[in-house]
């Protein structure tokens, strides 16, 4: 009998040599993106990268001191997507993503306060405590959550397209999903659906190469995602997630024709996660190698090192901006650890909307 | 030496490598089942074991893993289907009612669907509403599936053994938080049939119904009862269905007093069941109402605080000991 799984152990990509963000190599897309941005909010944007790797690293911390339980999924290393991408949509744009959702609050702006309290438990938790890691949500940033069953969470972001759609407002909205959950039935249901109605969808696979332990090699029949994009009839683009420019850019280009002639798009950013799946998995079914060669690109690295080539930013403002951020983080934990815990009439409340 | 000390997750991987082992059309298919050795290390060495094309690594792709399973049982393999957990089942439904369930039956008996579906449900520690479903009732509700909820390492191997050697489709559900709770097992082969009860304690004045972790609470709470003077007897279903009522008849009219200990949420759920079963067996035998200890009637939250005071707990199936017995 011929094996169906090839057992192709720890030889995914990470090859080191990708093309590292450098004032020298510019593209002159880059380079004009960086002058519409300019300095400070390129620098914003920097910030807010800092701040997801400083919050995750105090997020394993907490972990182990059993401030935090259940599962824990961590961003670093994606924190060019969440970085780029949220800094070229509008406050009333739509975001759903998954349980990996730490990044993506931070980058909307949500307050590190509120995410870490939901952490903690407390009802000052930006789900009053009844979440968890996995579940985010926010209503006044439009971040319709935070979802824990693979691939549930593209209908969801389908249905704030179509409301916008529906309501003929310009609002897009951004479904983030794993490179796992394109083996969901929902995920082809939703680009079909996306397609057939011409709904503001786009929808971004943070290529991270692993569901689980499973490499994107022994999971999926196609790997260049785009091809599937084609297959329902819309657009796909790759990007390199990796690249906050390139990410700020493929959305900043995508929103700008939607908004007033609404279409789905199909975006897929290859990117990497540092750790492993979630706070339990030691990761062991990739070589150091790989996850070597992948810090050798690594997103925030990158964009300093342009800051510093365009004199935007020196090493003293590098280390006052990174102790600012882990103030920021530090702060986050003292106002949860302050924060009350739920009453507990709160365990009845809300499984019903008045 | 006849016996040896295993773990419960040991227990349910001899049951499949044996099963595998003596019948060839046995095969694992699920998510991280084989290079990762699974989720939570069931499947351990069974790759290495038995190779690519019977220990078959999947995409998260659920109801189609599950419905191939459903289609390869019709024309003669025997699939043990691994959920990482039960509450991903949840996509899969379609396949596990409208087809795993009533092939046979609407086939006009032509095509047995001798498959097994296991692995681990309901609640573990503060992984939040989605992660956290109690399924049972669900699946207990359908006609043409059986369900079976091991509390012990040697019922989850003899139970294990028995559903992959059914020639129906079956339902198992594991507990995560029982995986590294160790057991006597006997050496060599040896199963235990569908639809037996075990009396794990034996008492005079109330009868505990309780499976799979709710099982061990009720254990652990012995102390407690002895305390308060309580003398329990403890009745582990093990299989839900086809329920041995017998067992519970028994036990009930001999205490002449029941409490049903269920993990999930209390409208619909496994212990109306049994309590409507024990009204209608034992209703001239009873001394009081029976009582049911449940998950509260809210989703599961995050907050261990909420999360506590959501689930059954060992106080509360005190409590209501006592009530039965006129005692508060
Ligand atoms: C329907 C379903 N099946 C299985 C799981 C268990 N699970 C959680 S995350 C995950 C891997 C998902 O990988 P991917 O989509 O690539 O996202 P990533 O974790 O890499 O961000 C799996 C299998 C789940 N949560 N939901
Ligand atoms: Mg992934």
């Amino acid at each position: 009998m011929p094996p169906i799984a090839v057992a192709e152990k720890k030889t995914n990509g990470g090859n080191g040599k990708a093309k590292l963000l450098s004032k020298k190599t510019l593209t002159a897309q880059q380079k004009e993106a960086i002058k519409q941005l300019g300095r400070d909010k390129l620098i914003g944007m920097f910030r807010a990268m800092n701040l997801i790797r400083s919050f995750e690293r105090r997020c394993e911390q907490m972990y182990q001191q059993r401030k935090i339980g259940g599962f824990l999924h961590l961003y670093m290393g994606q924190e060019a997507l969440a970085g780029g991408m949220l800094s070229a949509i509008h406050s009333d744009d739509y975001v759903t993503t998954s349980y990996r959702d730490h990044g993506i609050a931070l980058a909307l702006g949500i307050s590190p306060n509120v995410l870490m309290a939901e952490l903690f438990g407390k009802v000052t938790g930006v789900s009053r405590g009844k979440g968890g890691s996995m579940h985010f949500f926010s209503k006044e940033y439009n971040l319709l959550g935070g979802h824990g069953i693979v691939g549930g969470q593209i209908p969801i972001g389908l249905g704030a397209a179509f409301r916008a759609k529906y309501l003929g407002t310009d609002q897009v909205s951004l479904i983030f999903l794993g490179d796992g959950a394109v083996n969901q039935g929902s995920f082809h249901e939703c680009l079909n659906m996306a397609s057939i109605w011409k709904l503001p969808a786009i929808f971004i696979i943070e290529n991270n190469q692993y569901g689980m332990g499973t490499s994107v090699r022994r999971s999926t029949s196609v790997q260049d995602m785009t091809l599937k994009a084609q297959g329902y009839g819309m657009e796909g683009i790759t990007v390199d997630g990796m690249n906050l420019l390139d990410c700020y850019m493929v959305v900043r280009d995508a929103v700008k024709t939607r908004r007033k002639r609404p279409s789905p798009l199909l975006v897929e950013a290859k990117t990497y996660r540092y750790r492993g799946h979630s706070i339990s998995d030691p990761g062991t079914y990739r070589a150091k190698e790989e996850i070597e060669n992948y810090h050798k690109v690594d997103p925030i690295l990158q964009v300093r090192r342009l800051l510093q080539e365009l004199d935007w930013l020196d090493d003293e403002s590098a280390k006052a901006l990174e102790k600012e951020v882990r103030k920021e983080v530090d702060d986050a934990v003292t106002f949860a650890e302050e924060s009350p815990l739920p009453d507990p009439s709160e365990r009845e409340r809300h499984v019903y909307a008045p | 030496m006849d016996s040896q000390t295993i773990t419960y997750r040991e227990a349910l991987n001899q049951a499949m490598s044996e099963e595998m082992e003596r019948d060839e059309t046995v095969f694992l298919i699920g998510e991280e089942v084989g290079e990762y050795n699974g989720a939570y290390k069931v499947s351990q060495g069974l790759l290495e074991r038995f190779g690519p094309m019977r220990v078959v690594d999947t995409p998260i792709s659920e109801n189609g893993f599950t419905g191939l399973a459903v289609g390869a049982a019709m024309v003669g393999l025997r699939p043990v289907v691994e959920f990482m957990s039960f509450n991903f089942s949840l996509v899969a439904f379609d396949q596990i009612f409208s087809n795993a369930a009533k092939t046979y039956y609407m086939s006009g008996g032509q095509f047995p669907i001798p498959m097994v579906m296991r692995g681990p449900g309901g609640p573990a520690a503060q992984v939040g509403a989605q992660h956290s479903n109690c399924l049972d009732h669900c699946f207990a509700n359908s006609p043409g599936l059986k369900l079976v909820m091991p509390s012990t390492a040697r019922d989850a191997k003899g139970l294990l053994k028995s559903a992959i050697r059914d020639n129906s489709p079956v339902i198992f559900i594991e507990n995560e938080m029982l995986y590294g709770i160790s057991g006597d097992m006997p050496k060599g082969e040896f199963l235990i049939p569908l639809g037996e009860a075990e009396v794990r304690v034996s008492g005079k004045d109330v009868t505990i119904v309780a499976s799979s972790r709710m099982a061990h609470m009720v254990l652990s709470g012995l102390p407690e009862f002895e305390k308060e003077g309580i003398s329990v007897e403890l009745v582990d279903p093990r299989t839900i269905k086809p329920l041995d009522m017998e067992t519970i008849s028994r036990s009930v009219r001999k205490t002449h007093r029941a409490v049903i200990v269920e993990e999930g949420h209390p409208f619909a759920g496994i212990g109306a069941e049994y309590s409507h079963q024990i009204y209608s067996a034992c209703f001239d035998d009873l001394d009081a109402p029976i009582a049911r200890v449940t998950q509260a009637d809210n989703p599961l939250p995050y907050s261990k605080l909420l999360e506590a005071a959501s689930l059954p707990s060992l106080e509360a199936v005190v409590r209501a000991a006592k009530g039965v017995l006129y005692r508060d």
